[in-house]
């Protein structure tokens, strides 16, 4: 059975059927034909405007270096400016190897690159003085909670330390449909409304966030990777085994086989979802103790800080 | 009596940690009576070239789900998955979606 020819170049044989339109490309139709729908995303979205000086969540993995590359492709169009921001969580072995993954990218793509780290930022945290503290407690699965807000606290520090005025993030279709689960499986109806977009515009003084490869699936990020040939590091953080998110992950690839438009319908189901007003959050406030911005009386980061420091 | 075959197989995105971190294997497939095609393919490799949790590879007689599979840089799916009958000098790519973000 020989692959069909492309429907769009009618002179390629096709490398790949898009998983929402059934559409048939080769690999050079494909790659243009996602650098549009991102442009659009970003355009129909108002996401980032003309000026805006974009600091990019870079970890050296497939979402945030597709994200780069593609940004990098579309910055003359949107009028847009660039710099990475890659954040050292502390975890020796792991993040060494994805930061040098980084810092070639920053190199060959002549865009300047910021790290900052946990340990600088929090004073002297890192992950894994956070995991040997929880080790065989039951409490290690949580790890990825707590990094993830020290993360997002840590991106928001590097954007404005390089002087961004807009933030992005490499989450894919697949992550965010993975996010909904969780949420679901959860019972965390706030969380649910407020995932819903593709970003947020930045309320409270925080920087404006957006998720421009959040309608792109996962399979078409890394195949996207594979036809442009660009290198990223792939290996699975040391921690994330224990992850709730595996569990979600797994569920999510099992709903793809029967229906391959699964994890875009998720997304796209979460955006539509309209919740009753008693299960609406609050308006987002200050945090008591930080003054970032907090959907409770303390924002995330002050609340895990305070959590950790009981245990440790 | 199907002939040897040498064809090129490749693990990328994090699969290549399952096979001591090598991502291209040359390889020959012995001549055997039945046509070689991608489900006695993966058999062979699980026997030959895996290392180590071959369940993070291959599920039931299929590769797990979030593994792409490409023959000649085309998705497998184009080319009737596990079905395809491979050619002389044909090369496959094995790329994981799972790892990292």
């Amino acid at each position: 059975m020989p692959a069909p020819q492309c429907v769009s170049c009618h002179a390629a044989r096709a490398a790949l059927r898009r998983p929402r339109s059934g559409q048939a490309l080769c690999g050079a139709c494909f790659c243009t034909a996602f650098e549009a729908e991102v442009l659009h995303t970003v355009l129909a979205g108002r996401l980032l405007p003309p000026g805006a000086v974009v600091a990019v969540g870079a970890s050296g993995g497939k979402d945030s270096t597709v994200l780069a590359h593609v940004l990098r492709e579309l910055a003359p169009r949107l009028g847009v400016s660039l710099r990475l921001v890659a954040v050292d969580e502390g975890i020796s072995g792991y993040r060494d190897a994805a930061l040098a993954a980084v810092r070639r990218q920053a190199a060959r793509w002549d865009l300047p690159l910021t790290v900052v780290a946990y340990a600088d930022l929090f004073g002297g945290w890192t992950m894994d003085a956070v995991a040997r503290s929880t080790a065989g407690s039951g409490r290690s699965r949580a790890c990825c909670t707590f990094c993830g807000v020290l993360r997002r606290r840590a991106l928001e520090e590097g954007a404005r330390l390089v002087g961004a005025t807009h933030i992005v993030t490499g989450h894919n279709a697949d992550d965010m449909a993975e996010t909904v689960l969780m949420n679901f499986l959860r019972g965390d109806a706030g969380r649910l409304a407020r995932g819903g977009g593709l970003g947020s515009r930045g309320e409270g003084g925080a920087l404006p966030r957006c998720r421009p490869l959040q309608l792109a699936s996962q399979k078409e990020v890394v195949l996207y990777a594979h036809f442009r040939r660009l290198d990223y590091f792939s290996e699975e953080c040391v921690y994330a085994p224990e992850a709730f998110r595996g569990h979600a992950r797994h569920l999510l690839k099992l709903l793809e086989a029967a229906r391959p438009s699964a994890a875009l319908d998720l997304v796209h189901s979460a955006e539509r979802l309209a919740l009753a007003p008693a299960a609406r959050p609050p308006p987002p406030g200050a945090c008591s103790r930080c003054g970032a911005l907090a959907s409770r009386a303390l924002c995330q980061l002050s609340l895990v800080t305070a959590s950790r420091r009981r245990h440790i | 009596m199907a002939a040897p075959l040498s064809v090129e197989v490749e693990f990328g995105g994090g699969a290549e940690l399952l096979f001591d971190g090598v991502k291209k294997h040359q390889v020959t497939l012995p001549g055997q009576e039945e046509p070689w095609d991608i489900r006695n393919l993966l058999v062979w490799i699980k026997k030959n070239l895996l290392k180590e949790r071959p369940e993070l590879f291959i599920q039931g007689d299929s590769v797990r789900p979030g593994i792409l599979v490409l023959v000649n840089d085309a998705d497998w799916e184009l080319l009737g998955e596990l079905d395809y009958q491979l050619q002389d000098r044909d090369s496959i790519l094995f790329i994981s979606t799972l790892h990292g973000g």
